[in-house]
């Protein structure tokens, strides 16, 4: 039962699959809440530097602090910045590409927006100092997903990068970030808009704002609504530039180009979600680029050595697949050349403990599978990357999972490969 | 399992047990398992002999084949499509009642009994008047959700409300509803109800927040945001921490040290090799989650919000959902919580 490990037997010596990136300039990492999002999407940049010639931004939201400082994104508004070959040869790897880094920050980048759109800087600032425009940012319902689509499109646009990798915003449903362009078109088009930036004698006149005006000022009072059509009228002013940047965001998201990869984790929730999704992208004909299923458990995951650095077991080998009671003296009697030796009894009783644990551990690897074989329906390939026994948190624990990503993580028992695992 | 006790936190609270509260709120970052627990503790009240509402907040669904179990067998639910629950309060087991948050209706039923306006017009008016009125004022969709549960609260028609509430980003700006509300509308009807709204979430005895974690670095950074926040811009403290997914240690100290022992003398390519490589490796993990709930603690502590109490959920097979999950959740709830179950 031990031998066959789902994981195992697909981080074999040739490569799993086509590289992920080939061909793109654009992934966008979505899927469910708590699955890796953002460390994936840093790994993922990190192995295209590592197996192309390419310059690849890795943009992200939120990251958690140590990974953002491993990357150096924990600088103030939008900056981005470079992760050196210094920086990279002292994790271990060798980058042929170039790896930039920023963090996306959603005050910051909503300020820019309006002194970008508005069409004079007295407005943007009648705008960002009106009460109403932190409230609104802050609370407008998916600001999060409109600002990420603002940014890809200017750092694409740039051109700047060969490949650009968003870490999409943490939303209830990744589809609404799809939706944000679509939404922002039809914010500016609403009934809601023109009603309230009529002036306000034609307003009362007008029929279709009556039960508006009946509900709005029994609810919310008079003084409330003038200062809400105040600011609406503001804003009103940035349709122009909304507008189209929503129209050419929409284009980007549906050339061929523009790669969706989507990651989830092996269970139920995060695999309904994730298939949700993926149905949900062909059904608006865009493109799939892959899928990741995130901390798998295998039996044995290649890159997790005991004991840290081999040499450590080299000398006193005890072969095989002994039984609990011949280990357990074996055990015993090896330990008794070097130590104080403990009892035969204590010994057999925690090999008895580890092996019913390893084989709990095998059922979980099978039931793992068999939950993500629901992603892999009309799926070219599901990538695995196994569950670390650390959190990632700095270059090395990125380039682990970049290196189950490029396909060249060391076989089975070896630790030889790329990745040098790291003691916690 | 408790780490702590709430007697040493808030004084006004201490001895006050959990179902004590009238309503509990239970938080957290997306993923970590809200639904589950909020169905756990509602089964759990509801067995205890309180009349218990739970309500879903975000309309995703998931809370019906949480709490929805027909046959009773802690089964039939799970394999069963998305049960749609609705506005109205539907029995689902004895003593339990489920419902989902509809703004919508929330705002029909405030208008009804407050403003005495009948039904405004056709449903299809109200309908588009309503997404006017709520996309252009900030906290007035929250308002109506928050005020819809105060309201179950202030009826008595149950003993608790329990909330499967939105994720950490959106249940500050609910529960901070009434505060935005009384800063932005200066008159109206709307702004006087906000005072007993308040009266009712900012009063640790008769209203709780639970944030559930995992033990992971990125949860419980949003734990700790989130008490923080929900302080400043809600004036609530956090009640309860929930932590869910804890690895069960594996060996004592001893054995531990033994694995160490017996590592290097198991070639790693051998099946005792991976079996050991396997446990180790399963035992850092374990050590790392229990750092990042330590680190939580003394950040609790650190950011004055005194020992949080802390009920720890052990890690439950991932390949389960629905009410077999909540089964297994209450059962460990209850436990925690010293509630016959």
């Amino acid at each position: 039962m031990l031998s066959s490990e789902p994981v195992q037997q697909r981080t074999g010596t040739s490569p799993r699959t086509e590289y992920l990136w080939s061909g793109a300039k654009v992934l966008m990492v979505a899927g469910p809440g708590g699955v890796g999002k953002t460390s994936m999407a840093a790994a993922l940049g990190l192995a295209a530097a590592i197996s192309d010639e390419t310059k690849v931004l890795v943009l992200t939201v939120d990251p958690a602090r140590r990974l953002a400082d491993a990357l150096g994104i924990d600088l103030p508004g939008q900056q981005v910045t470079r992760i050196t070959d210094e920086v990279a040869a002292a994790a271990g790897v060798e980058l042929r590409g170039e790896l930039w880094a920023g963090m996306l920050d959603v005050r910051a980048g909503w300020d820019e927006l309006i002194g970008r759109h508005a069409p004079t800087p007295e407005i943007a600032e009648r705008i960002l100092a009106h009460p109403l425009y932190a409230n609104l940012t802050r609370r407008f319902v998916h600001s999060h997903d409109y600002l990420a689509m603002e940014r890809l499109h200017e750092v694409t646009a740039s051109g700047e990068y060969d490949l650009v990798i968003l870490d999409t915003p943490p939303s209830r449903n990744a589809l609404d970030l799809l939706d944000a362009p679509q939404r922002m078109q039809e914010f500016f088009g609403s009934r809601l808009i023109r009603w309230l930036t009529v002036p306000a004698r034609s307003r009362v006149a007008n029929l279709v704002s009556q039960p508006f005006q009946a509900v709005a000022d029994r609810l919310l009072g008079a003084g409330f609504l003038s200062d809400i059509t105040e600011f609406f009228g503001l804003f009103q002013t940035l349709e122009e530039g909304f507008v189209r940047h929503a129209v050419e965001v929409e284009a980007q998201m549906a050339a061929p180009e523009t790669r969706f990869v989507v990651v989830a984790t092996a269970e139920v929730a995060p695999v309904h979600e994730a298939r949700y999704l993926i149905d949900e992208l062909a059904r608006r004909k865009l493109h799939l680029g892959g899928v990741l299923a995130n901390r798998m458990t295998s039996s044995h995951a290649p890159g997790e050595v005991v004991g840290g650095p081999k040499s450590r077991w080299e000398a006193g080998r005890i072969e095989g697949s002994e039984d609990v009671a011949a280990l357990a003296e074996r055990l015993v009697a090896s330990l008794g050349t070097t130590g104080d030796p403990p009892e035969v009894d204590v010994m057999r009783s925690m090999l008895a403990q580890l092996h019913s644990r390893a084989a709990e551990i095998a059922e979980l690897s099978a039931q793992q599978e068999r939950l993500i074989a629901e992603l892999e329906v009309g799926v070219p390939s599901v990538l695995r990357c196994p569950i670390l026994d650390r959190d990632v948190q700095d270059l090395s624990d990125l380039a682990s999972l970049a290196g189950y990503l490029i396909g060249e993580t060391a076989t089975a028992g070896s630790s030889d490969g790329p990745i040098s695992p790291s003691e916690s | 399992m408790s780490a702590a006790s709430a007697s040493e936190g808030d004084l006004s609270t201490s001895g006050l047990h959990l179902f004590d509260r009238e309503l509990i709120f239970v938080t957290g970052k997306g993923g970590v398992g809200k639904t589950t627990v909020a169905a756990g503790l509602a089964r759990v009240a509801a067995r205890s002999g309180r009349r218990t509402l739970i309500c879903e907040m975000d309309a995703k669904g998931d809370l019906g084949p949480a709490v929805i179990d027909p046959a009773g067998d802690g089964v039939s639910g799970a394999g069963s499509e998305r049960i749609a629950l609705g506005f109205t309060p539907t029995e689902v087991a004895p003593n339990l009642w489920a419902m989902a948050m509809n703004t919508e209706d929330s705002l029909r039923e405030y208008l009804r009994l407050f403003l005495r306006i009948p039904l405004v017009g056709r449903i299809g008016s109200l309908a588009s008047t309503f997404d006017f009125v709520a996309s252009a004022a900030p906290g007035v969709k929250e308002i109506l959700a928050v005020g819809k549960l105060c309201h179950e609260v202030r009826q008595g028609n149950y003993d608790l409300v329990i909330v499967d509430a939105e994720a950490s980003g959106h249940i500050v700006a609910q529960i901070g509803a009434p505060i935005v509300i009384r800063e932005l509308v200066a008159l109206g009807p709307i702004r006087d109800q906000t005072a007993w709204m308040s009266e009712i979430l900012t009063d640790p005895r008769r209203t709780a927040v639970i944030a559930v974690t995992t033990p992971e670095e990125m949860a419980v950074i949003e734990t700790v945001e989130l008490a923080q926040r929900l302080r400043s811009q809600a004036g609530v403290d956090l009640s309860m921490v929930v932590a869910n997914r804890v690895l069960p240690a594996l060996f004592d100290r001893r054995r531990l040290d033994l694995l160490d022992r017996i590592g290097p003398l198991i070639p790693i390519d051998s099946e005792w090799g991976r079996i050991v490589a396997s446990a180790s490796s399963a035992d850092r993990r374990r050590r790392v989650g229990a750092g990042h709930l330590d680190d939580l603690r003394s950040r609790l502590v650190e950011s004055s919000f005194g020992d949080v109490e802390t009920l720890n959920l052990p890690e439950i097979r991932f390949d389960l959902a629905g009410p077999t999950v909540v089964c297994a959740v209450s059962s460990a709830l209850a436990g925690e919580l010293d509630v016959e179950f």
